[in-house]
């Protein structure tokens, strides 16, 4: 009985590859700014607690090193869990339909029509359904993803993807470009966060699944099955 | 800011013991900094890392036959005009410049040893007189650096022709005449790349002490700490000949 109360908001491969990507995105980050430490592009360096790559005194007993070899340890290891669960995510949900129904289209009409009605401050909040805003949002940071993939590979194997490093003027350049990715990729995770703790009641559902039936959206009823 | 002193006091010349000296003090100073990792794999990395350890340098040994698949043996490093050249280039080494060894050239030898034909020493004037080629090519440290330079020599793959080396054996190893009697090896693949040479000379003159005179090789299609200096054995196996860095957890097949 209890069941008819509720809706399955996420399947359960959504949760998963949401979690395990979110595992991958920071393990990657924080060791990825451990690796920009020991060769910092600016002219500042991020805090030793804010990266992954252990203390100094435990990099220098394990690595011979101040961090640097258990950063990339960690990062080519991440790498692996980022793409496995981008993999499953992408081909899932295109196969299932999820990707079109969900994401596309994002119409110009639509954003401003919901940046209108944010900044009057009613913007619905419909769970399970996302407004352009949010689409683009999660565009952009799909777009990002892909960006620090290729440059990724351009930083990796520079000798070996020399063509796709024409695009970034590079090993040089896509230090840049991958720094920059990274740059973008925090700021999508500030937002994501920030909306999150604004409707808390969407936390839940990606972990658990389930919704209580009340918040059922108007919109796209067969997306709920 | 302690990052930036502890290369400058690596690239200045304190010892190794200094720094791990040093090393122990900062940790004292810094040593509660180091949280978040430990709450997300709900152990304690700092004292208790080895299976961590473990299981990274495992991951690690699965992308060296991933970048072994993405080697391609024909593929040249990109070249540039040597208007690019950069003229004092870059010292970078586990030990300082105050400890670098100045090995004698005409007493220097080159020892070939392992799934050879012909194990006899080279001299420097018989490495001068085989075949040489120069590329001018960009030279990545896993630091995150990378500069161009112009590195002449003989390719190995001449060399290891001369010597009668089994070309289907799966390692060359290396070990250097150097404070910390540096090792490495690589794969017989990127020996064998025709840009992968035993370098004598840096923008046309013999080069510097500091980069490993009188031979070092040099290794376009891999990282730096792959490219030995002070090399006076050279070694064809098939036995994992492992290396100073690898050792201690840095990738092995390190290929750009």
């Amino acid at each position: 009985m209890q069941k008819d109360r509720h809706i399955v908001l996420h399947p359960m491969i959504v949760r998963i590859t949401h979690w395990t990507w979110t595992l991958g995105v920071l393990i990657l980050l924080g060791s990825g700014l451990r690796i920009y430490n020991s060769e910092p592009l600016f002219d500042f360096y991020f805090p030793t607690w804010t990266t992954i790559g252990g203390s100094n005194e435990a990099a220098n007993r394990l690595h011979n090193d101040f961090g640097l070899a258990g950063a990339l340890l960690w990062h080519f290891a991440a790498m692996w869990l980022l793409f496995a669960s981008l993999l499953v995510f992408l081909v899932w949900s295109v196969a299932s339909g999820h990707f079109q129904r969900k994401y596309l289209p994002i119409t110009a009409r639509e954003v401003s029509s919901n940046v209108r009605d944010f900044l009057k401050g009613h913007l619905a909040h419909d769970l399970g359904v996302r407004n352009a805003v949010q689409k683009l949002l999660y565009a952009a940071a799909l777009v990002a993803m892909i960006v620090m993939a290729l440059s990724g590979l351009v930083l990796w194997k520079p000798v070996q993807f020399h063509t796709l490093g024409l695009l970034m003027g590079q090993y040089e350049g896509a230090r840049y470009v991958h720094f920059l990715g990274m740059g973008a990729i925090v700021l999508f995770l500030v937002v994501h966060i920030a909306l999150t703790l604004l409707v808390p009641k969407v936390l839940l559902p990606m972990i658990t699944g389930r919704a209580p039936r009340t918040a059922e959206p108007t919109q796209s009823p067969g997306e709920l099955l | 800011m302690t990052t930036s002193i502890e290369h400058r006091l690596r690239d200045g010349g304190l010892g190794k013991g200094d720094i791990a000296n040093l090393e122990r003090r900062l940790f004292l100073r810094h040593g509660l900094s180091f949280g978040a990792l430990t709450l997300l794999s709900g152990c304690d990395v700092v004292t208790n890392t080895d299976p961590v350890d473990r299981f990274l340098r495992m991951i690690s040994g699965f992308n060296d036959g991933v970048q072994a698949a993405l080697f391609n043996p024909n593929k040249l490093a990109p070249t540039f005009p040597e208007s690019m050249v950069a003229p004092e280039f870059r010292f970078n080494a586990q030990y300082g410049l105050g400890s670098i060894p100045v090995l004698n050239p005409s007493t220097w030898r080159l020892k070939p040893s392992g799934l050879v034909a012909d194990t006899r020493a080279w001299t420097l004037e018989q490495l001068q007189a085989l075949p040489q080629r120069a590329d001018v090519t960009r030279h990545v440290c896993v630091e995150g650096w990378s500069m161009i330079g112009k590195w002449g020599g003989v390719p190995l793959r001449t060399f290891l022709e001369r010597v009668g080396a089994d070309l289907s054996a799966r390692y060359v190893g290396f070990r250097c005449d150097d404070p910390i009697s540096y090792t490495t090896s690589i794969d017989m693949a990127s020996a064998l790349h025709p840009q992968t040479i035993l370098c004598l000379t840096y923008a046309g003159k013999p080069i510097e002490a500091k980069f490993g005179a009188p031979m070092r090789v040099k290794i376009p299609t891999k990282l730096g700490f792959k490219q030995p200096k002070f090399v006076v054995e050279i070694r064809v196996t098939n036995e994992y000949p492992a290396g100073y860095w690898e050792n201690y957890g840095y990738n092995w097949f390190a290929g750009l």
